[in-house]
This record gives structure tokens, C-alpha cells and sequence, in this order.
């Protein structure tokens, strides 16, 4: 093992995680170079040096002003659950405003001269259905038309009319 | 059987603010002194620390168990020390933990001239020490204050720092170097220095 290789598992060794093979590895160069073995000593020595820093207490006052800050923290509702994002929520309100305010509109009032068509024509399906059996009969086929009739008796009228005018 | 950080966030997740007081009073010391070494200054330490349990707090509802709890929580911590030391808003401020240590502790005490000699040596040690992890570059602060004072393995500061277990070491590697080198009054001579037994915070 080379000086550089060493220094790779130096740590892992002196702080006893390194792999039996390494430890192998560590202890073959540590027999052989005088250098490495005085670095590992003078670690040791540091990491003993190290330990005896004592360790520092928190202030007196740093519970109760870090309990301070926590009761300072804004808790959650109970409902809070209930709006789960923000956007949701303002969609949510939007469409029941939009339904409460569509139900609450004045219906729309049909035009009275429809219903009142509809209303003849069923009163008069009767009248209706005779004028079809009766437009249908063959036997009155040969019958002159009803507008015939009216056009031969128009200049009896206009005579009889103008016969009154001049009178 | 105590229950687990994960298991105490995801109490505090439900609503359970007993647990959140139980992982404050866990990890107060640990994040005071950790940022205590990342930003030096003592109340500048402990105003990031109240904002990192303040974080913890706001994010509780949103808590997914994916990674370690202190992973997460260091993370922030340090992300908050890095941003402060990155403002630079707290470096003119620096008020001296151990100035603060010498107003309160009186040193002229006759009877005790050793102990008191004793005591300032230490204390002079201690602040070498301080201020050599505090020379270090923010990121191999982070990994040697993480890895010396925490114990925390390889992977768990990889992921605080967002590096990958060999890019930590060679880092380690870097960080240490550089404190035996600015050290080494310090462990050079053994006889001069007694070991200490066990693990600071």
C-alpha cells in the first residue's frame, strides 16, 4: 500500500469502521513506513485533544424562549383539512355563487301565442278530423270546390250590387 | 421500549405534542454545540438551533420517514449554518464563549494556584482547538464536527453533505490534516498532554 492509498482509509482505521481488509491493508504499511506511523500517533493524539472540549450548555433562557417561538407559531383549524389547495377551494365557491344565481333567476315565460295555437288546435282536432275524412270522400270529389261556388255567386253579388248602386 | 425519533415525528405529525417536546429536549444539547462550533458564537448558535426546531415544527404535518431523523435535522442545521456564515452577519458579533466563561468563573483563587494554573491551561488548549476547527473550510467544519462530536458514520454525513462516502474521507482525511498541522504543538509532544477518555458532544 502506497502513502496516498493510506491516507484513504487513515480515518477509517483509526476510528475502527474500516473493513478487516483495510485494517489488514493500514497495519502491513504501518509496519514499514515510519512517517505514516508517526501520523497516525499524532491523530490519535488530536482526536484525544478533541475529546476533551467540554461540551457547552444551551443559555438559561433558551427553552423557555424557544417555547415562546413555538406558541408564536400560527396553528391549523380543524377544518383546515376541508380546503386541501387554494385554487380548488376559489373553483369550489365559484360554481355554487354561478348555480345559486342560475336557480334563483325568474323563469323564462313562454310566448302566450304559442300555447294559445296549441290550445285551438286541440280544441278543434274534432272539427279537424271530419274536414279530412270529408276532403278524403271520393263521392264528393265530383262536387265543385267550395271556392268554385264562390266565384259563380261573386257577380250575382257584384250585380245585384251594382244594380243597388245605380238605383 | 422507548420509541424511535421516527416514530416521535410521526407522533408529532398526528398531533402529539409531547413526542415534539421529547425530541427537543433529545437533541438541544447536540444542535446547540454543534452549531456552537460551526458559527462560534454562542447565541448566534442558539438562535439557528431555535430555528431548526421552529422548521422541524412548521414541516411536521408534511414529515415523510425517509431518511434518518437526525440526518434530516442536521441537515437543516447545517444548511442554516452555512447560509449564516455565508451572510457573514454574525462574524463582526463574535462574543467568546470562553470570555464569557472567565467573567463567571474568577481565576485568582491563592489556595488553588494549581488548580487554577490547571484550569487555564485547559482552557487554552480548548480554545487552540476551537479555533482550528473554526479555520477549517465550512464544509470539512461540517464533517469533522459532525464525525468527532456526533459520531456519525459515513454515510449519514454523506448525506448531510451531500458527498459520497469516498469524497467524505478524502475530505476527513483533508480536515484532520490540517488541525495536526495547525496542532502540532499540541500532538507533538504526548508527554505534555494527558488523554482524555470518552467522546465530547
Amino acid at each position: 500500500m502506497s502513502c496516498e492509498k493510506f491516507s484513504g482509509t487513515l480515518i477509517a482505521y483509526l476510528d475502527g469502521r474500516a473493513s478487516a481488509g483495510e485494517r489488514r491493508d493500514v497495519e502491513a504499511h504501518l509496519k514499514t513506513c515510519a512517517a505514516c506511523r508517526e501520523r497516525a500517533e499524532e491523530f490519535r493524539r488530536l482526536w484525544q485533544a478533541m475529546d476533551e472540549a467540554p461540551a457547552i450548555e444551551p443559555s438559561l433562557g433558551f427553552d423557555a424562549r424557544l417555547r415562546q417561538r413555538l406558541a408564536a407559531e400560527p396553528q391549523r383549524k380543524s377544518w383546515a383539512w376541508l380546503l386541501p389547495a387554494p385554487r380548488l377551494s376559489l373553483a369550489v365557491a365559484l360554481l355554487a355563487i354561478l348555480t345559486l344565481w342560475v336557480s334563483n333567476r325568474q323563469p323564462v315565460v313562454e310566448p302566450v301565442q304559442g300555447s294559445e295555437a296549441q290550445f285551438r288546435m286541440i280544441k278543434d282536432l274534432g272539427v279537424l278530423e271530419n274536414y279530412d275524412v270529408l276532403k278524403n270522400f271520393e263521392p264528393l270529389s265530383d262536387l265543385p270546390a267550395a271556392q268554385e261556388i264562390h266565384d259563380q255567386s261573386q257577380p250575382q253579388q257584384d250585380d245585384d250590387t251594382g244594380s243597388g248602386t245605380s238605383n | 421500549m422507548a420509541r424511535t425519533d421516527v416514530q416521535l415525528m410521526l407522533d408529532v405529525k398526528a398531533g402529539n405534542e409531547l413526542s415534539f417536546e421529547v425530541l427537543l429536549q433529545k437533541y438541544r444539547l447536540p444542535l446547540v454545540n454543534f452549531l456552537c462550533r460551526m458559527v462560534r458564537d454562542q447565541a448566534t448558535a442558539e438562535d439557528l438551533a431555535q430555528e431548526v426546531f421552529l422548521r422541524v415544527y412548521r414541516a411536521r404535518k408534511e414529515y415523510t420517514p425517509s431518511a434518518k431523523f437526525t440526518t434530516w435535522l442536521f441537515r437543516i442545521a447545517t444548511n442554516l449554518a452555512l447560509n449564516s456564515i455565508r451572510d457573514g452577519k454574525h462574524q463582526q458579533m463574535q462574543i467568546s464563549i470562553d470570555a464569557r466563561e472567565e467573567d463567571e468563573t474568577p481565576l485568582e483563587v491563592p489556595a488553588r494556584e494549581k488548580l487554577a494554573e490547571d484550569r487555564l491551561i485547559e482552557r487554552e488548549r480548548n480554545e487552540m482547538i476551537r479555533q482550528a476547527v473554526y479555520s477549517l473550510p465550512e464544509e470539512q467544519r461540517v464533517a469533522v464536527v459532525l464525525h468527532k462530536y456526533h459520531d456519525m458514520d459515513y454515510s449519514e454525513i454523506g448525506k448531510i453533505l451531500g458527498c459520497s462516502e469516498s469524497a467524505l474521507k478524502s475530505l476527513l482525511f483533508r480536515a484532520y490534516e490540517a488541525l495536526r498541522v495547525q496542532l502540532a504543538l499540541l500532538v507533538a509532544k504526548p508527554a505534555a498532554h494527558p488523554a482524555g477518555e470518552g467522546r465530547g458532544i
